[in-house]
């Protein structure tokens, strides 16, 4: 029964990661294109004719600011969803001690 | 053989496992290592780039004067890699233009199979046996990485060519001045090694998590899946132009960085 509740634990914990992962990056990701939107519309404003030219190098910039959140929420996923290597090593662990 | 009732977690597990051929033993399956090959990576990169560039090859074999559909279109993406190259780096070359015209068509079309039915060619190949297959390539971090790498052993070839012994002595005086060129060593040392490191996992990234929400929203059921998946369709198309739109610029950048100097 030990094993369950040291189980449950690493589980919890790992939950309590993905989702600082995933929500973290959500707010990063969300702040960063507000202001990066605000200044292109600002500059769109003062200088109309410009506009596709801003447009096309907001995308790029916006591309940068997507990197890193999309590795986060991957990371974060991956924890959710596929293997956790976390609880591995625990089941690991615990099978080379009781040898069950 | 199929179970009537497979699980959520089994269902997403399924669909998140490559083909893999291991090259030890040369038979499907895990157990390489390092040594295995991603098939369905490589057999549907290697597909994409065939009928891609393959349709290109005959648009310019066949070229009219007065252009038809399929030249038409050739014609409209190769003039504006072209011009976007001459404005980032005002050098007129043919290397640079024609890799970024292979890279943007190549993983936009790559991306492009993430947008078919998650359950398309596993479900086909299924009846033939195969037991897993993901169809999205890069979505494979495998995939992102060699492209990546490759523009990065690029990068660095291309800095030598262009500066000879300027390289050493531009990566030793960069920003801080020579009597601190430990400092501005471990500075360049990073600042290059992130570049390839953060173009693959920024492609990699944004397409996992696309065809990880895809499988999410098929589990829903058949009633509710059709508003949630309209919407992230709609948006995963916009998102795959930008990613390989962006991996293109960020490699002309990068290139025409290590033309000129700083």
């Amino acid at each position: 029964m030990e094993i369950a509740s040291i189980i449950g634990q690493v589980q919890g914990f790992s939950v309590l990661a993905a989702g600082l992962l995933v929500s973290l990056a959500a707010l990063g990701t969300a702040v960063g294109f507000g202001l990066l939107g605000g200044k292109f519309l600002e500059g769109v404003a003062r200088q109309p004719e410009l506009g596709p030219m801003l447009m096309v190098r907001m995308f790029i910039v916006a591309g940068l600011v997507d990197a890193f959140a999309a590795i986060s929420i991957v990371m974060g996923l991956l924890l959710f969803f596929a293997e956790n290597p976390f609880l591995r090593a625990v089941i690991n662990a615990s099978q080379a001690t009781v040898g069950a | 053989m199929t179970e009537t009732k497979i699980n959520a977690g089994q269902y997403i597990q399924h669909h998140l496992e490559h083909l893999t051929l291991n090259l030890k033993t040369f038979t499907l399956g895990e157990g390489g290592g390092f040594w295995t090959l991603n098939l369905d990576t490589m057999i549907i990169s290697i597909i994409i780039g065939i009928v891609v560039f393959g349709s290109m090859w005959l648009a310019a074999k066949q070229m009219t004067a007065v252009p038809g559909r399929l030249q038409n279109f050739v014609e409209m993406i190769v003039e504006y890699v072209d011009k976007t190259v001459y404005e980032i780096s005002h050098q007129k070359s043919t290397f640079i233009p024609s890799l970024a015209l292979t890279i943007f068509l190549w993983i936009f079309f790559m991306n492009a199979v993430d947008l078919l039915p998650v359950d398309f060619f596993p479900r086909i190949l299924g009846v033939f046996g195969v037991p897993y297959f993901k169809s999205v390539p890069t979505a494979d971090p495998n995939a992102t990485f060699a492209m990546s790498l490759s523009v990065f052993v690029l990068i660095i070839f291309f800095n030598i060519k262009a500066k000879k012994v300027g390289f050493l002595k531009e990566m030793l005086t960069f920003p801080f001045g020579p009597y601190l060129f430990p400092v501005n060593f471990v500075f360049r040392v990073i600042e290059e090694c992130v570049k390839p490191l953060s173009l693959a996992l920024r492609l990699f990234g944004n397409m996992f998590a696309g065809e990880l929400i895809f499988i999410l929203i098929a589990i829903m059921p058949w009633w509710i899946q059709w508003p949630p998946g309209a919407i992230w369709a709609i948006f995963h198309i916009l998102i795959i132009t930008l990613q390989a739109f962006l991996f293109m610029m960020l490699t002309i950048i990068y290139l025409s960085m290590a033309h000129d100097t700083h």
